[in-house]
């Protein structure tokens, strides 16, 4: 029982460890830690200021006029006027933070309610409040307010209003964007739906689910509010004498800076201390609330994918023919305390002018393979933890980043999926492939030029010299992708990585597209390495297939051999997913269940809770690869039948 | 490219006389009957009247609104009771101090905002980029009107190494050399701020685009890492700043009212000051649609760069 609890709870706190929580998060920011404990501070310190043992801050003597800091019985010296200089900073802070505040508050109010009413009305209502909140941010920010304060007069409640109307715009546009995405979500239909008034809903249904944004909006504005409303005292149009806030004590220490300049420093000091604060724990807690700074996906990929390798493969011989070897290739993720093992121990080579597929479904961790072998996945977060890739007879992890770089588009090149997200979108098309000429080889702008639109004729592009010359987003997805091969192709390389080049065509353009890809590679000599979802598409170009599942090949062949005499379950439930032509009643059903994660994989096979024929065996230790004969090889204790036909 | 700067100045249009409105709004909040004000308390009725009439003030809104625009556009601001002279020469004479200021603490936001951006998105969690981010921090919570203050206090009053205030020395000077002298200070604390603000854009757009996938195109190219990121990925990165630098044009021109005052700058930010203590209605009524017509014309200017750098921008 006892040892029962403690696993319970020991799974509690890891599972807990694994996304850490918000106010953690916010803890371990040592920064935002020191920002909300400085203005703790600073607020109780104010806050029980009517009770410490100070001077009237309002009472003068001349006798003691402008004490320097550290004077006896005046801590901060005192003014012009005698008056105690800590008795007026601290009831000096009261009034700007209660102003600061209170000028959020009141745009938050009204920015709010306009924010909230624009989205959820929509509309032309919609329309003009926007426009309305546009002509005021068509200001800029200080004018704004000074243009009020000079209607109303200077006053510090007028300085108020005049910061929480400039400030409004922010409130109404940020909470506008938030309710136009809730105000037709189901709930809120529901709500219609049940006979509730629009009022009702607003502050029922939409209020409380805005209130966070609300939240975060003021406490990003609030130190701005509070400098804003000081300045407009230092320039004498808030707080009139004898009130004193933050900023009329500065702009009346400004008037003796070269006799007491102690006068200007401390209370400007104050405000420093009070924004920066409050800067420090609004960026903390805007950053705890940005999912993407908890996944680190936010850290800065570098050039050449991180490797720490425990081994170098299994060494084994490489064939003179093989243009490229991979050999036991780990790639790992590490997430928060997570470690997604993406790519666990593949291999598999490329022949020359040989096509091999690498088939699986998405998350099997094939495109990561393909990034691995030139480094290009993105770390942080991913390392390359174990094995080699061999190209050309060299460890490409053993090579300096210069020599990666080399091969990088030279001897071997890639074909990526989106060609809209993955050309450049402000470079022309011709200028992307003189680029890509021109990093390998030393030629004029000229010849590269030239060279690029016989690259875009090659690929079959009608009219390349005037197509070179435009942009990605001016060319169709087909178009496109043929950009992204003669990119590849731009300095014949010996290999073409293509991963799921055709996964975003419609079925027209890929049959083009596969067409063109084999055609280029039975007049190149080139080897291809397509990875691919679709055994369609794998039946039509490759010579040779590997399935991956969960990260490791669970099978690989010929093409013949695979799709004819799948040997592992998994392949065989995937070619059944594709469906045939003249066979409608075949069943097409999907493969019930989902991949395992690649953070917490069972032991044994990765395929067995998903397979039918699973046994207790199957879950026990872990799976070797079995020779079928042939070439052809499987993961699996029990392959289907007739497979080594 | 033309077609696209006419569009953008004709939508310009209902963005000024919206503007005008505004003022005229905000304006006529003033409390209290102008008439009064100026005959004092002790008017007949009668005179009080008659000046309200000769004032326009018997007139709707709307006729005030029109005849205060129509004026406006005919170069007629008013006259300035405190200063006494035309509004439109003393806010014109103002304005170029003020764009010399303003002008180059822009020039410098940008320039000091975009390289602090980039080196600190290039050295991310490195010691450069922390006390960068650190540095950026300080920037954009330190109150401008101090930071002045401790700059001419420490290079103007104890350093001697820069003239405390003004424009020009008093005697002498006038010319060019003694003008950048007077600019220093007061430029840089302007542009303080507005500095920061780019900054922390610039690095957050610049790790945004390391992150797509043309710039791992850019690398599967084989190109070199520097190529890689101070042209595919700055490029980028830039087009989405633009704006922001025209949104800076408006915190730079406001924010001068400060630094003018500090460093007695003899801008139209002052002059706005003097004008508010003055009660010179006019001469704010003048300024402030100066100031806020020409962010406009900021804004426009920076539209017109994002559409040059960035084709898919629709025209």
């Amino acid at each position: 029982m006892t040892s029962n609890t403690a696993t319970a709870s020991e799974i509690k706190t890891k599972k807990r460890s694994a996304r850490p929580s918000a106010f953690k998060l916010l803890a371990r920011n040592q920064l935002a830690l020191m920002g909300a404990v400085i203005l703790a501070l600073v607020v109780l310190i104010v806050l029980i200021t009517p009770i410490l043992p100070l001077p009237d801050p309002d009472v003068t003597n001349p006798a003691q006029r402008l004490l320097p800091p550290f004077s006896d019985g005046h801590l901060l010296g005192t003014d012009h006027l005698g008056r105690d200089l800590l008795s007026r900073l601290l009831w000096g802070t009261r009034v700007s933070l209660a102003v600061g505040i209170s000028a959020s508050l009141v745009a938050a109010l009204f920015g709010s309610t306009i924010g909230i009413v624009s989205g959820y009305f929509g509309g032309r209502t919609d329309n003009i409040m926007m426009r309305g909140i546009d002509m005021l941010m068509a200001f800029p920010y200080i004018l704004l307010a000074l243009a009020i304060v000079a209607a109303l007069g200077p006053g510090l409640m007028n300085a108020l209003y005049a910061i929480a109307v400039v400030n409004i715009p922010f409130f109404a546009r940020n909470i506008r964007g938030v309710t136009v995405g809730i105000a037709h979500r189901e709930f809120v239909d529901a709500a219609k739906l049940s006979g509730k008034g629009h009022i009702r809903i607003l502050l029922t249904e939409i209020l409380p689910n805005v209130m966070p944004v609300i939240v975060i909006t003021i406490s990003t504005t609030v130190g701005w509010m509070i400098l804003e409303t000081a300045g407009l005292s230092f320039l004498g149009l808030g707080a009139q004498p004898p009130q004193a806030d933050l900023g009329s004590m500065l702009g009346e220490g400004r008037k003796l800076i070269t006799t007491a300049q102690h006068l200007s420093a401390i209370p400007g000091a104050m405000i420093f201390i009070l924004v920066m604060s409050i800067n420090l724990l609004g960026d903390g807690i805007r950053d705890v609330l940005d999912p993407r700074l908890k996944s680190g996906a936010l850290a800065r990929p570098a050039p050449l994918t991180k490797i720490d390798r425990s081994d170098q493969g299994t060494s084994n011989q490489i064939a003179d023919e093989t243009v490229l070897a991979v050999d036991d290739l780990r790639t790992e993720f590490v997430l928060g305390d997570d470690t997604y093992k993406a790519v666990g121990g593949v291999s598999f080579d490329v022949g020359k002018n040989e096509c091999v597929g690498l088939v699986g479904e998405s998350g099997s961790g094939k495109s990561v393979t393909a990034l691995s072998l030139l480094g290009l996945v993105a770390s942080p977060p991913g390392t390359i933890v174990g094995g080699r890739v061999m190209f050309d007879g060299k460890d490409v992890y053993d090579m300096t980043e210069n020599q990666v770089r080399d091969i990088r588009g030279g001897k071997a090149a890639y074909v990526f999926q989106d060609p809209l997200s993955t050309l450049h979108p402000l470079f022309s098309i011709g200028d992307q492939l003189v680029e890509a000429i021109r990093a390998h080889n030393a030629v004029s702008y000229r010849d590269a030029w030239a060279k690029a639109v016989k690259l875009l004729g090659m690929v079959r592009i009608p009219n390349p010299e005037s197509r070179a010359n435009n942009y990605p987003h001016q060319l169709s997805g087909g178009m496109r992708q043929r950009v992204g091969i003669a990119m590849a192709l731009a300095n014949e390389p010996r290999l073409i990585i293509a991963d799921e080049p055709t996964t975003a065509l419609d079925v027209t353009v890929q049959a083009q597209i596969l067409k063109l890809m084999n055609d280029l590679r039975t007049d190149h000599g080139t080897s291809v390495l397509f990875i691919t979802h679709d055994f369609g598409v794998v039946s039509e170009i490759c010579d040779r297939v590997a399935v991956m599942y969960a990260g490791r090949i669970v099978e690989m062949g010929t093409t013949e051999q695979v799709l004819k005499h799948p040997a592992h379950p998994y392949t065989k439930r995937l070619i059944d997913c594709v469906p045939r032509l003249g066979e409608p009643d075949r069943r097409t059903s999907a493969i019930p269940g989902l991949p395992p994660a690649v953070n917490n994989l069972p032991a044994g096979c990765a395929f067995a809770d998903r397979c039918d024929r699973a046994e207790e065996k199957c879950r026990v230790g872990s799976i070797a690869f079995d020779d079928l004969g042939d070439g052809h090889g499987v993961r699996c204790i029990k392959p289907m039948e007739g497979a080594n036909v | 490219m033309h077609v696209y700067i006419l569009r953008r100045l004709i939508l310009m249009v209902p963005v000024l006389l919206g503007l005008t409105v505004i003022v005229f709004l905000i304006m006529s909040m003033i409390p209290g009957d102008p008439a009064l004000a100026i005959l004092g308390s002790y008017a007949t009725p009668d005179n009080v009247a008659k000046l309200r009439a000769d004032l326009g003030l018997d007139k709707t809104m709307v006729e005030q609104y029109w005849i205060w625009l129509t004026n406006m556009l005919q170069g007629d601001f008013g006259r300035s009771y405190s200063l006494n002279r035309p509004v439109l020469d003393e806010i014109l004479e103002r304005f170029g101090a003020t764009l010399i200021l303003a002008g180059t603490s822009l020039v410098l936001c940008t320039i000091f905002g975009l390289l602090t951006g980039v080196v600190s998105a290039v050295r991310q969690y490195g010691w450069a980029d922390k006390a960068l981010t650190f540095a950026v921090l300080i920037g954009i919570s330190v109150p401008s009107f101090w930071l002045g203050l401790l700059l001419m206090m420490f290079f103007a009053v104890e350093l001697r190494w820069l003239p405390v205030s003004g424009m020009y020395a008093i005697y002498g000077g006038g010319d060019l050399p003694d003008l950048i002298r007077h600019l220093i200070l007061p430029s840089i604390t302007l542009a303080v701020v507005a500095t920061g603000i780019i900054a922390r854009l610039t690095r957050s757009n610049m790790l945004e685009v390391l992150r797509q996938d043309f710039i791992r195109t850019a690398r599967a190219k084989g190109l070199d890492e520097n190529r890689v990121i101070y042209r595919h990925a700055f490029k980028a990165a830039l087009v989405n700043v633009i704006p922001v630098i025209g949104v800076q044009a408006g915190f730079v021109l406001g924010g001068a009212v400060y630094i003018e005052t500090v460093f007695q700058w003899p801008g139209i930010g002052r002059m706005l000051v003097n004008a508010i203590s003055t009660r010179d209605i006019l001469l704010v009524q003048g300024g402030v649609v100066l100031v806020a017509g020409s962010y406009v014309l900021f804004n426009l200017f920076a539209d017109v760069i994002q559409h040059l750098l960035d084709p898919r921008v629709k025209a």
